[in-house]
């Protein structure tokens, strides 16, 4: 942590001296700034392996037949792959990270309205995530199911997925926690005249995601409970053999993940909304109908997990049903990206690097949220589910639309964190480097799937084979830019010039206390009369 | 535009990428205009050039626009993507039936004159209709240029896909449901014949394709990979999931019986068993559930062919 290099006057979070010293001052921390940055080193460094697991597999697809793995670790690098990044990474991801820290600073309060819950929810999680990880040390090899864990497949395999699941369920009660936690502090704790509909954009975001963590992790948990009771116990909710249905499992399974998919973007829109007035030095534009679209996305986001299953061979009235309210789902997304679009006509842009990241944001998110049309509609769907067009789809919308979006906001509030500032031409640099790498990584992708290549395939044909190089040679830059992002932001976190309390003349207000901010944030209690965007 | 073939293969295709040119060509727009307003607003009102930015809140008016719009557009898509889903789900009477049947990893298809083929041979213009079977896991077949796919979910009844094949050709067939280690070899193919041509394939009822003068052994092979043992057991002597041919006739085997460990001999009475009830008997180091029963699909006689092959591998 950046303790020695800090010279600030006023005591920070960062250097106060509490009860426990050393690690123990953090892991022990109750203060909710603590716990972000608790929740950041941890998602960072899962996501190195993540990321590194991601490029091996890139590089074993650079050519048909085998080239640096086999089969079966291929098999298992998928799964592990994506229970990181999206049980480790992306659903605590944005929430975890930025909500905890900003959070009770933005709507005025000193902590959560449970420090102690929120200090629990992060052991939780590391207890989950040590439980997933040990998956692949012990017992017969890692799980190789995919993150789905589909039935009957993941009671056939032979490798060691218990542990996984287990993790998965002990992650989600880390989810549930903070849901609660950030609903009951939105609330209760806001300041003295923070009308609801004075309250900033992200906090907003916050609040429709408490609710799906708290409403739709339970069923998950069921779920990943009954595929235990089936591996160990043998009863056969799932397993045809014993007339289970394994289609029951996908609609369990998906009836939590796809509103997942929600929990993870909401909070990453809501980072956009609050990075593009500040600096466009402008009012947001419909701070209203973003809101809207907010709960709308929330609310409808529960009704449309059968759009993973449309070849399932679900009856004709639930496939259509299920097809016309995802699209649905996409008005109030569309809604959103002409807000900001809107938001930069007439202001006076101020390039720096967050607005590099938060303006590529809508790039790859209007890609990812297109493609969702082509999955969304019926007979697009049966050409194209389960292919590489899938994989493509889905990574634009999660490592594009929360990746650029977490991206955006660790650029945008680093200086607040650390009270310094990262250089901003290698910042830059590195924006452009990752831009391009992500998208000659993912864009041939979206071809292989419509020329019909399945997905979790460890080798391919020939025919198959151009596209996948420069697939692959997107993956490598990709992880080029993100080396360069990553070095500069954490040498500058320690030797980093020193940054004022506003360096970017925001108006909310984390803005209005010092970087890094005192632990109790607030001096006085600050009293709301305006507006989080009125810019004059 | 995209279709491996560029052609019509199959009746559906023409609906699936009416769908796809609609719902590709609304995206493009909607994409490549936001993005250029975009630059163009970062350009036009950069601090150099706008100072002082203008409080703009919103504009209901505006919002009422960008919410229509949107639904109209949507309600569009849907209907095209419904229009050409539709048909897939009504399969003409007059359908040639193939009873399909997936594994772990493998496909077979088995005709209504018994005949059975891995790979799927299909008459031009006449409506196909797949009875789809699996024994094992979640499997899902895929044609690609004939745009069709249906998960075979073991268990499942009247679970069936269906098409017409339109034009001549060789067509790939893949597995689009991860199924475990082999799951990416678990591919074959579709050979679109005239009506002649298929008819006389069609009356050659022998079920396996005799492989002319060749060595009676070799008949053997030909069953072994008709019925996708091979994606279990190599030729070559590796291990792969189950134990390989090679050697293997008349080697000692430990293997587990009604879990008591007992030593046996591969002889014709094993092999004949292991077949029939692959799990009565589990060779030590292998995991028992995988292999399944090939009672109604390999016939005694077959059975000696494949002894006779596997004896081959010996020397
Ligand atoms: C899904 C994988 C799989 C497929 C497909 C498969 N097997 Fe097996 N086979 C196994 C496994 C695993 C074993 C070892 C466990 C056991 O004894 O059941 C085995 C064992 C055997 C044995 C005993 C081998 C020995 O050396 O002891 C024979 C013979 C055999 N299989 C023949 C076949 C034939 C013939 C086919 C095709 C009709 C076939 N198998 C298809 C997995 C498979
Ligand atoms: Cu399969």
């Amino acid at each position: 942590m950046t303790r020695e290099g800090n010279q600030h006057d006023e005591i920070s979070y960062l250097r106060v001296q509490g009860r426990y010293r050393g690690i123990f001052a953090w892991i022990f921390s109750t203060d909710h700034k603590r716990i972000g940055l608790l929740y950041l080193y941890s998602i960072m460094t899962f996501f190195l392996v993540g990321a590194t697991l991601g490029l091996l597999m890139k590089l074993e697809l650079i050519a048909p037949g085998k080239t640096v793995m086999e089969a079966q670790t291929y098999n298992g690098f998928f799964t592990f792959h994506g229970v990181i990044m999206i049980f480790l990474i992306i659903i605590p991801g944005l929430p975890a990270t930025f909500g905890n820290f900003l959070l009770p600073i933005m709507i005025g309060a000193k902590d959560v309205a449970f420090p102690r819950l929120n200090l629990l929810s992060w052991w939780i999680y590391v207890f989950g995530a040590l439980l997933a990880l040990s998956s692949q040390f012990m017992g017969d090899g890692p799980p190789d199911t995919g993150w789905t864990f589909y039935a009957p497949y993941s009671f056939k395999t032979t490798t060691n997925m218990l542990p996984a699941v287990m993790g998965a369920f002990v992650l989600g009660f880390s989810s549930i926690l903070t849901g609660l936690n950030f609903i009951v502090t939105i609330h209760r704790m806001r300041a003295p005249g923070m009308t609801w509909l004075k309250m900033p954009l992200f906090p907003w975001t916050l609040y429709g995601t408490g609710w799906i963590q708290l409403l739709a992790t339970p069923v998950v948990g069921i779920t990943l409970l009954m595929v235990a009771a089936e591996r160990i116990l043998n009863i056969g909710f799932f397993d045809p053999s014993m007339g289970g249905d394994p289609i029951l499992y996908q609609h369990l399974f998906w009836i939590y993940s796809h509103p997942a998919v929600y929990i993870m973007i909401l909070p990453a829109m809501g980072a956009i909304s609050e990075i593009i007035p500040t600096f466009a030095r402008k009012s947001i534009f419909g701070y209203r109908a973003i809101v809207l679209s907010t709960l709308a996305i929330a609310f409808v986001g529960y009704f449309v997990w059968g759009h993973h299953m449309f070849t399932s061979g679900m009856s004709g009235t639930a496939l259509y049903t299920f097809s016309i309210l995802t699209f649905f789902v996409a008005i109030p997304s569309a809604i959103k990206v002409f807000n900001w679009v809107s938001t930069m006509h007439a202001g006076s842009i101020h390039a720096e690097p967050p607005f590099y990241w938060a303006a590529s944001f809508i790039f790859v998110f209007m890609i990812g949220g297109l493609t969702g049309l082509v999955l969304g509609s019926l007979a697009t769907n049966v050409h194209v589910h389960d292919t590489q067009f899938v994989v493509a789809h889905f990574h634009y919308v999660m490592f594009g639309g929360v990746g650029f979006a977490f991206m955006a906001a660790i650029h945008y509030w680093f200086p607040k964190i650390y009270g310094r500032m990262y250089d901003k031409g290698m910042a830059k640099t590195g924006w452009l480097i990752f831009f391009i790498g992500f998208n000659t990584l993912y864009l041939p992708m979206f071809y292989l799937g419509i020329r019909g290549m399945p997905r979790r395939y460890f080798d391919y044909l020939e025919e198959f084979h151009g596209p996948n190089i420069i697939s692959t040679i997107g993956a490598v830059v990709l992880i080029a830019g993100l080396f360069m992002i990553l070095s500069n932001l954490i040498v500058s976190a320690r030797k980093g010039e020193k940054a004022s309390g506003n360096p970017w003349k925001g108006n909310t207000l984390e803005w209005k206390i010092p970087s890094p901010p005192p632990p109790e944030n607030f001096e006085e209690t600050p009293v709301i009369t305006r507006g989080p965007y009125d810019f004059n | 535009m995209y279709s491996s073939t560029g052609i019509d293969a199959s009746n559906f295709v023409s609906g699936v990428d009416t769908a796809f040119m609609v719902i590709l060509g609304i995206a493009f727009f909607f994409l490549i205009s936001i993005t250029a307003t975009m630059i163009y607003f970062i350009i036009r009102y950069n601090k150099k050039r706008n100072p002082i930015a203008k409080q703009i809140k919103g504009s209901t008016k505006l919002e009422i626009i960008w919410t229509i719009i949107p639904t109209i557009l949507v309600m569009v898509m849907f209907y095209f993507g419904w229009a050409g889903w539709r048909p897939m789900q009504n399969p003409p009477e007059n359908a040639l039936e193939i009873e399909t049947t997936a594994r772990m990893w493998s496909f077979n298809f088995k005709y209504p004159n018994g005949r059975i083929t891995d790979t799927l041979y299909v008459p031009q213009d006449q409506p196909v209709k797949l009875n789809l079977f699996s024994l094992d896991v979640i499997h899902s077949l895929y044609i690609p240029a004939f745009r069709v796919k249906q998960d075979m979910v073991p268990g499942k009844e009247n679970q069936f896909m269906w098409f017409t094949p339109r034009s001549l050709g060789d067509y790939d067939l893949f597995c689009a449901e991860y199924c475990g280690l082999q799951h990416s070899y678990m591919y074959s193919g579709v050979r679109v014949l005239p009506r002649e041509e298929f008819d006389k394939w069609y009356s050659d009822t022998s079920r396996v394709v005799s492989t002319a003068g060749a060595a009676p052994e070799m008949k053997g092979l030909q069953i072994l990979r008709i019925n996708g043992c091979n994606a279990c057991h190599s030729t070559d002597g590796s291990k792969l999931l189950g134990p390989s041919y090679r050697g293997s006739f008349g080697a000692t085997r430990i293997v587990e019986t009604d879990g008591e460990k007992r030593e046996i001999i591969v002889d014709e009475e094993y092999i004949r068993r292991s077949i029939y009830e692959p799990n009565s008997d589990i060779v030590e180091g292998y995991s028992s559930g995988l292999m399944l029963s090939y009672k109604d699909l390999i016939s005694e006689e077959e059975i000696e062919d494949i002894i006779l092959y596997i004896k081959s591998l010996n020397d």
